[in-house]
This record gives structure tokens, sequence and C-alpha cells, in this order.
């Protein structure tokens, strides 16, 4: 299980960091949007990784068997917030293309 | 208490006086402050009886007591003198701006600077708290610089204020370092124990440094040289505020501090070299150069340059008598230079010219004023029976004693007689010159008269102060000034005397040398100063001002230009290489400094099914980072699915809640990148592709760069996964979800509960990008070529246009025949779910978010079926009122909590029987859950709907320009 995820987590953040270094608007968004499951996906995983657990309390459920929430609460909100960032990305990106007529992450083409 | 009074007073009077910046009277404003300056000054006079003979007021509020940071205030017989003389003048220079300032000005302005430096003045005299007193001498430095350009639109006024806050926020800083190396060698930042424990001090290594570091703040503080050249520049000021920083309280804050920390710093070879040399050159510039000045306000300031170096000299000598004239001048010097301050302004508003070379024969049309000036600068020029006179005596009397045999010290004497011939004869230049001579011929305004009486009266009562203070010493200023001498010296208090008469002795002598010369000086160069140009010989075009602006050019400029072309880039991608770098580096570096092996991996626990959903994953992911460049579409399809992956993760790892919120924030992130997408370029065929070898090798170099940063993520994931989960916070919030929080989903009870308050901040995060996309979106240009109709879209309506049954837009119609007919029933299929994921959420895996996205996917939904148009002739979604009506309800849930005595957002659950349903949790986090459910709903559709219509506005914008076209 946890070579797996690890694996996961590593390919995306490769990716990811690939993408954001590249010359595009574009390229970087969807980079950052990797980046953003990697880095939940770490943070999930710092709490510990069990099937079948879900911290859910009711009749008879033995707590200390229970995944952590605390990693769970932090990325819940992390997912959302990582929504409204990318949205203000985009916004930012179509209207930086719109004044400079480039999607170059530097508002113009790089000379040759 | 009174002192907390005392210096909140000026800043609450201050904060009023903005309050009357609309109204158009200038009196109101005035007694306003007035009043607070004189409720002030009485305060103060109350206290007196509590700091007499050695007695202390202290006051200590705890602020950051682990770090030593208190808010103390302490007044003792020095701060109580002080204090006094900062509302008293403060209260005169009040009456007298009262008339000063003209109509046009803005009046409440002026008074509410005024009165927030009174305050931050006030703050440095009676911080009992080093930290503290640093912070109120920023303050100073701060309001300093808006009184001195608080005629901002005259280029003087503000190059002279930039050049003050410049070099004493230069001092500041050092103080502020040099007061934390004194915390660090008495181990406490609290004055009394700082004063307490002088000997620890100078036999400490660091006390050189913090000596320097104190004094460059004192100096550049008190102007004196090297930094005495802001002073003259600050004099573009309005009179009231030189009269009253320049005299009375912003210079004298560095002696002050001197005389502050004389028990602590003094008495060591270093204090007397430093501050000597400091001192003397003053002394000696200041007075040679006030001479040669033809600025009525400009003699002034280099006159208090001078006797702030007379002060400084004093100080330097480390003898406890040297240092009760250095207090006496300090109060004498405030007296006499602040009405000569004023009486100067009067001259400059009543003949609208301060150079001397123009002003003549006065003394007929203000024959008051002039008389008042004349008194006033002979005390300047110590004059006996008058109060420069005693303490210029105690100076000459220092000066010819021995303190530390040095080549300083041996040339006192007559360097002190030469700086007091010099003061005579300018005090007497600025008398004979201005109310003497001739009639003035070419004044700006022909015919001055005398001002009116209440301006005139501050004048009138500090050269009344002046006489008093010379004529009868111990009976008016003496006990004041004996319980501030004990407060500072303690049980070194010498024997003085304040006699005016003590028989025929050097210093008297001295003085007549001083008088009969200065006199002289003054008869014989008289026609060359009468007609000279502005500024001593030799030094006028060595300006000090000059040599500042040249030094500022060079780093604020040059340099900074020189590191930024050679440093830095405006390309965004080396400094995110950077910082992909660095942030590998600050990975890689900490775990093998500690020794990290990687453990090596088990394979016997992966599930295969899990194992093959990461293969669709991890090719999902690298297919995006392929695609990403040419294929867009196609890489926020792998996007998504990549996103999906992480949602079943999410679900085998037990995380129910995380699964259903990237599922559905996974549908609004698809949905909000396919609207972008219509705006971004087309992919060029023109572009070559012939890559060059550079690119070839900065692309490898990224790709190298990108594989060591997941190879890295993968093994520091992979050795914290599989570490032991130590017990931390986990069991507190699962032994209490259901206990304290009345929630069976722990991971919803932390998010409204626990951490409620973090949550709160998150959706106000929210609401401030979906405002900030809304912003941006109304001002949206798209670029040129993105205006035109997508092809798809030209192409159907090609074939719509072909055919005369068609109208435009009936293909379109036909490919979502079905999609839009389910789009709309599911409508309230979705709705419902929302409802239950937002119901359920505090006992099993739902809550606000997931049911807010879900939400806005319903509205989002209609739009997608019937067009913008169609669904908003339909439904009218408010997404403002959505988030305004979350924040309101989440931040209503928390205060209720105030209502009942309790802390900020703290929740109260039970559950309810209800018939039929049965029982019902009714948590007040499900009032806070509600807040975050409609803020969600309304920012998401706001930021997607903001987008949406984009198109619709360019269609408009292009029919348009298409009707502007026909027409022309």
């Amino acid at each position: 299980m946890e070579l797996v995820l690890s694996i996961g987590i590593g390919i995306m953040t490769g990716s990811g960091v690939w993408l954001i270094l590249r010359p595009r608007t574009y390229q970087v968004i969807i980079g950052l949007s990797l980046l953003s499951y990697a880095v939940n996906l770490f943070i999930f995983g710092v709490g510990g990784v069990k099937s079948n657990a879900a911290p859910l309390l009711g009749e008879g459920v033995d707590v200390s068997t229970l995944t952590d929430p605390v990693p769970q609460a932090l990325v819940l909100t992390a997912i959302v917030i990582g929504f409204a960032t990318t949205a203000l990305f985009l916004v930012v990106l179509l209207a930086a293309r719109g004044l400079t007529g480039t999607d170059h992450v530097d508002g113009r083409e790089q000379p040759k | 208490m009174i002192l907390v009074l005392l210096v909140c007073l000026p800043f609450a009077g201050s904060l009023a006086a903005t309050v009357l910046l609309k109204t158009d009277s200038r009196v109101l404003a005035a007694r306003m402050s007035g009043g607070v300056t004189f409720v002030a000054l009485v305060l103060t006079a109350m206290l007196y009886p509590a700091v007499r003979d050695g007695g202390k007021v202290r006051l200590d509020l705890e602020w950051l007591p682990q770090l030593g940071l208190n808010v103390t205030l302490r007044m003792d017989g020095f701060a109580w003198l002080f204090a006094m003389l900062v509302t008293g003048i403060g209260c005169l220079v009040v009456l007298y701006a009262r008339y000063y300032m003209s109509e046009e000005d803005p009046v409440p302005r002026f008074f509410s600077f005024l009165l927030a430096f009174m305050g931050s003045m006030l703050g440095i005299v009676l911080s009992g708290n080093i930290i503290l007193l640093s912070v109120f001498w920023e303050l100073t430095s701060i309001f300093s610089f808006l009184l001195i350009s608080y005629w901002h639109h005259n280029a003087a006024a503000r190059d002279g204020a930039r050049m003050a806050l410049t070099i004493t926020g230069i001092g500041g800083f050092c103080l502020l370092a040099g007061l934390l190396v004194l915390g660090h060698i008495v181990g406490s930042y609290d004055l009394d124990v700082v004063l307490a424990s002088g000997d620890q001090i100078k036999a400490h290594p660091l006390y050189l440094t913090a000596l320097m570091l104190i004094l460059i703040g004192a100096l550049t503080k008190s102007a004196q040289v090297p930094f005495h050249f802001w002073l003259p520049n600050a004099m573009a000021a309005p009179t009231p505020v030189s009269a009253y920083l320049h005299s009375a309280t912003m210079v004298k804050a560095g002696v002050f501090l001197l005389v502050r920390f004389w028990p602590a710093l003094s008495g060591t070879y270093e204090w007397f070299m430093l501050v000597g040399i400091a001192g003397i050159s003053t002394l000696i510039l200041g007075a040679y150069f006030a001479m040669f000045q033809q600025d009525l306000k400009g003699l002034l300031a280099y006159s208090t340059i001078s006797h702030l170096g007379l002060i400084t000299t004093l100080l330097s000598l480390g003898s406890p008598v040297a240092a009760v004239a250095a207090i006496f001048h300090m109060m004498n010097h405030a007296t006499f230079k602040a009405s000569l301050f004023m009486a100067a302004g009067i001259i400059d508003h009543e003949t609208g010219t301060r150079d001397m070379r123009r002003l003549s024969g006065l003394l007929k049309y203000l024959p008051i004023t002039g008389t008042l000036a004349m008194v006033a600068s002979a005390a300047m020029a110590g004059v006996p029976l008058l109060n420069g006179f005693i303490s210029k005596e105690m100076f000459f009397a220092e000066a010819v004693e021995t303190h530390a045999d040095s080549v300083l010290d041996r040339i006192l004497p007559y360097v002190a007689t030469l700086a007091g011939a010099f003061s005579v004869a300018y005090s007497l230049r600025f008398i004979h010159m201005v109310f003497f001579g001739p009639e003035p011929t070419d004044l700006p305004k022909p015919k001055p008269h005398e001002p009116p009486h209440w301006m005139r009266f501050p004048i009138e009562f500090l050269v009344l102060a002046c006489l008093v203070v010379g004529i009868i010493p111990s009976l008016s200023i003496g006990p004041f000034l004996h319980s501030a001498v004990v407060s500072v010296l303690g049980d070194r208090t010498p024997e003085y005397s304040l006699a005016v008469w003590h028989g025929i002795n050097t210093p008297l002598i001295m003085s007549l040398i001083a008088l009969v010369g200065g006199a002289a000086l003054y008869f014989v160069m008289k026609d060359y100063l009468a007609k000279c140009d502005d500024g001593p010989p030799l030094f006028r075009h060595l300006g000090g001002q000059r040599i500042f602006e040249r030094v500022l050019v060079t780093v604020s400029w040059k340099w900074a230009r020189w590191l930024e072309s050679h440093l830095g880039t405006r390309h965004l991608q080396p400094q995110l290489r950077l910082v992909a770098a660095a942030g590998l580096l600050a990975g890689v570096v900490p775990l093998y400094l500690a020794g990290f092996s990687p453990r090596p991996p088990t394979f016997g626990a992966v599930d295969p099914i899990f194992a093959a959903v990461w293969c669709i994953g991890a090719f999902c992911a690298l297919g995006a980072a392929y695609q990403a460049k040419y294929h867009r579409l196609a890489a926020l399809v792998l996007l998504g699915g990549a996103g999906i992956t992480t949602c079943i993760t999410f679900v085998w790892l037990s995380a129910p809640d995380l699964a259903i919120t990237q599922l559905v924030v996974e549908v609004v992130t698809t949905v909000l990148l396919l609207l972008g997408l219509r705006w971004l370029p087309k992919r060029s065929e023109k572009v070559d592709n012939a890559v060059s070898l550079a690119a070839r090798s900065r692309r490898f170099r990224d790709l190298l760069l990108a594989i060591s940063c997941g190879l890295g993520m993968f093994v520091f994931s992979y050795a914290i996964m599989t570490q032991p989960v130590p017990d931390a916070i986990a069991s507190y919030f699962l032994d209490k979800a259901y206990s304290e929080g009345g929630g069976r989903n722990v991971v919803n009870v932390i998010l409204v509960d626990f951490r409620g308050f973090d949550t709160m901040g998150e959706i106000a995060v929210l609401a401030i990008v979906a405002l900030t996309v809304f912003a941006l979106l109304r001002r949206f240009r798209p670029a040129p070529d993105s205006i035109e109709k997508p092809e798809q879209q030209r192409i159907q309506n090609a074939y719509d246009d072909a055919r005369p049954e068609r109208s435009e837009g009936d293909t379109v119609r036909d490919y979502l025949l079905v999609p839009s007919v389910i789009m709309q029933w599911m409508f309230p299929v979705i709705a419902t779910f929302a409802v239950f994921l937002f119901l359920r959420g505090h006992d099993l895996p739902g809550g606000g978010f997931a049911a807010g996205i879900t939400m806005a996917i319903a509205f989002l939904l209609q739009y997608l079926a019937g067009g913008v148009r169609w669904a908003e002739d339909r439904l009218r979604i408010l997404p403002l009122r959505w988030m305004g009506f979350g924040l309101i309800t989440a931040a209503a849930t928390g205060i209720g909590a105030w209502l009942l005595g309790y802390p900020f957002l703290t929740t109260y659950s039970q559950y309810i029987e209800v018939p039929l349903i049965g029982k019902v949790p009714a948590a007040t986090a499900l009032l806070f859950d509600l807040g975050v459910f409609s803020l969600v709903v309304g920012a998401t559709v706001l930021i997607l709907i903001a987008l949406a219509h984009q198109s619709i506005r360019t269609h408009r914008v292009r029919s348009l320009e298409a009707q502007k076209a026909e027409e022309t």
C-alpha cells in the first residue's frame, strides 16, 4: 500500500515540477494541480495508511483503531482552497493573455 | 493609571482630529487639541508629589512576558520634568498654531499629527521598558516626517522630511539593535534593571558595540555632527512644528536618551571620546555655521545644533555636576529657543520673508515681539540675569575642570569660550539685522503689524520663564531640577548651586570674554554678513545634504541596479527552477546530515487492484505532463484521471470525506478549465519546431530536476508512511469528538467545531478569491485572436444559416437534446443530494464543503444544459448574497457563543426528537456548517458564472463593433 502510494506521489510530483518549469501558462496550471494532488496525498499519508478505518465513531468501535482525522481535516480545506487558487490563477492567466497577447509565463515571448 | 491616560490621550486626540478632517472649521480642531494638551499638562503636574525627591510611579502591563517585553510605564523626576516640557510647550505651540496656520491649510491634519507626535514623545519619556522606548522612538521619527512634510506641495518640505526620516530612521534602527544588545548584556529589558547594572554593562565585552549603536541613535536624533545636516533642511516645516520639534522635543529626545542611560553607560574612556568628539565638534561647528545663515530659521536651526552639542559635551564629561548642567540647559534651551522660533514665525507671517538680507528695522512695526525676541536672544547668548547664563556658567566651570586627561579635555575651555563668542555674535546678528537699521524696503508684505495678542502669548510666557529662572533660579526651577537630578544620579547627586552670582571666578571671566569678543566679532563682520551668500565661507559648497544625496543615489539606485541586473531575473522559469531546487535541497540536506538511509521496500502487502488503479493514475499524470503543451483538452482529461485516482485512494484509505470533496471539486475544476480553454491561443502551425541545443539542454536540466524531486518525494513519503504513527493529537480528537463536539464524523467535527476558527479563515479566503476573480473578469479584455467565435460554433452556424428551416444554434441544441433534458431533470435530485450531504455531515461523510460544491454543480449543470441565457431566464442565482449570508451566518454563530459567555465559536450540541424522522442532531456547529455551505455555493457559482459570462460579453462587444463598422 505505502509503496504504491508513495510511488504515485513521486510520479505526480515529478510531473508537476516538470510542468511548472515550462514556459506556457496552461502547462503551469496543470502542473500546479498535479502538485496539489501530490501534496494533499502526502499530508494525508502522514496520518498513517489504513483501510476500512474511517474516523467515524459508532457503537462499539475501538477508537484507537481509526485513522488520524487531523490530516484529513487539513486536506479537506486544502482541496477547496486549491480549487479557488486554480480559479484565480486561471483568470490571471487569461487576463495576462488578453493584455500581453501571449500565453508565455513572462508575458512576452522569449527571444530565441 | 494616570500614566496610561497620559500616553493614550494625545493619540486619542489625534484620532479625533482626523474625524474633524472633513469639517472646515480650523478653530474646532485647535480647541480640541488645546484641551487635550492642557489636560495632559495638568495630569503631569498632578503627578509631581509622587516623583519628588527620587520617588517613582510605575505601571506594568503584561505584553509578552516570555520575551521580557512588557508595557512598562514609569515616571521619575527627570521624566516628569521632561513630560512637563513636552506638554507645556505643546500647549503653547497649539495656541500659537491656532493663529499661525492659514485658512487654506488642512488644519485638523496638522493637529492630528502634532498630537500623535506629542503622544510618541511622552511615550519615549515614560517608557520603562527599553524596547517600548524604541517603539515610541520610531513613532516620533514617523510623525516628525509627516509634520515636516505637512506642506507636501512644497518640494523642499518633501526633501527635508525624507532626509529627516532617513537619518533618524537609520538612527532608530541602530538604537533598537543597541538596546537589544544592552538587554542581552543585562538579561532584562526593564529600564530600572538596566540602569541598576551599570558596572556589569561597562565590564561586558559587548559594551562598545551597544554603546556605539545607541550613540548613533541618540546623535542622529539630536542632529549632532556628522548627522546634523537634516535639521536645517527640516526648517521647511511650518514654524509651530519647528518650535515644538526642533527646540523642545524631537531633537531633545537624543540628549534625553543620553541622560537616561547616563548612569548605565557613561564614565568610561570610550564614552568620553565618542560623545565628547561629537559634542565638541557640534558645539563649535553649529555656532560657526549659525553666524552665516541668512534664513532666520536656518540661524536658529544651527544654533539649536550648537546648543545640543553643548549638552552632549556636558554629558560626555561623566561628572555628576556636568550632568546637572546638561539637564538644566535642556530646559533653558527649550524655553528660549521655542520662543525664538515663534518670534521668527511671527516675523515670517507678518513680512512674508525670513531672509535677513531683506529684513531690517522692524522694531518700529513689531515693538512687543521685537522686545521679547531680544530678551530671548539674550538668553541664547548667555547674558546675565537670564536662564541661558546660569547653565552656560555651569558649562564653563565644568570645561575648566579636568576630567580625563587628553587633548580634548585641555582644549575644551578655549573651544567653549570661542563657541560662546560665536553664539553672542549670531544672537546679536539676529536682533540687530532684523529689528534695527534702516526701514525695510522690499518686503513681500509691506505693512507688518503686531500679531493677535494670543499668538504672542506663548512667547511672552516663555520669555517670562527665561527671566524668572534667570533671576531667582533656586526658587523657581530649583526643586523640580533637584528631583530630576536625584532620579538620574541617585546617591551620586553632587552639591551644586544655582546662584546667579558666584563672585569673580574663571567662568565669569570666560563669559565676559565671550560677550565682548562676540559683540566685537559681529560688528567687524557686519557688512560682510549683510550681503554674503547663505552658509559659511569654505563650507558653503560642501553641503552635507549633497553628500547625503550622493550616497543615497549610489546605494539605493546604482548598487541596487547593479545587484538586480547581475543577480535578478524577470523571467519566471529561472525563479521557479530556483524554488524547486531550493525545495529539493531543503528536503535532502537535513536528511543527509541526519544520516538517513531509505528502508528497503516490501512488496508483500501490495493490493493488486490498488496497484492497477495507481498504474492508471501514474499514466494520467505523466500523460498530462507530456500533452499539456499542444493538446490541452487531452491534458485536462488526463488531469481528471489523476484526480479520480486521488479520489479512489481516499476512499480506499479510510477518508470518505476527502473522497466526496475531491470528487465534486474535480467536477468544478474541470468545468472551470474547460471554460478557460476557449480563451487560450490556438496552436500555431507556423512556429518552427527546430529545437536549439540550448533549449534542449534546458529541458534536460528541468527533466533532471523534476525526476529528482519526484524521487525525493517518493523516498521521503515512503519513509514517513512506514514509520509507526506517533500518538499525537489524533486520539484527543477521536475521544472528544462525540462527548464535546456532539458528532460522530470526526473530520467534520474538527472542521466546524475544534478548529472552527481556521475554517472561518478558510471560507473568508474563498470569498476573497471569488471576489477577486469576479473583479478581474469585469475588466477582462480577451486577446484579439480569441474574440472571434470558436471554430466549431462557426461551422455549426454556417450549417444552420445554409438551411432556411433552421435558425442559428439549432445544431448545438440538437446535439445536446438528450443530455440537457437529463441535466434539467437532475437539478432537483442533485439539490436534494446536496441537502442530504449537508445534513448527515456531522455524523457521516459529507458536510458543508462537499454539500456546497454539490449544490454549485446543480446550478452549473443548468448552465451547461441550456446555455447562459436560457439558464438565467429561468434561474436567478445571486452568488454574492449566498456568500454574504454564509459569512454572516458563520460569524454570527461564533459571536453567539460570546453572548452566552463562552469564547468565540464555542459550540453546543444536543439531539432533538423530530416526529417521523427521529433523532436529529442539533449542534450549533450545524449552523456554522450552514454558513460554510452557503459561502462555498456562492463562491463556486460566482467564479464559474463570471467566467461563463465572458463569451456573452465578448459577443456583445463584437456586435457593437460590427454596428460601428456598418455606420462608418
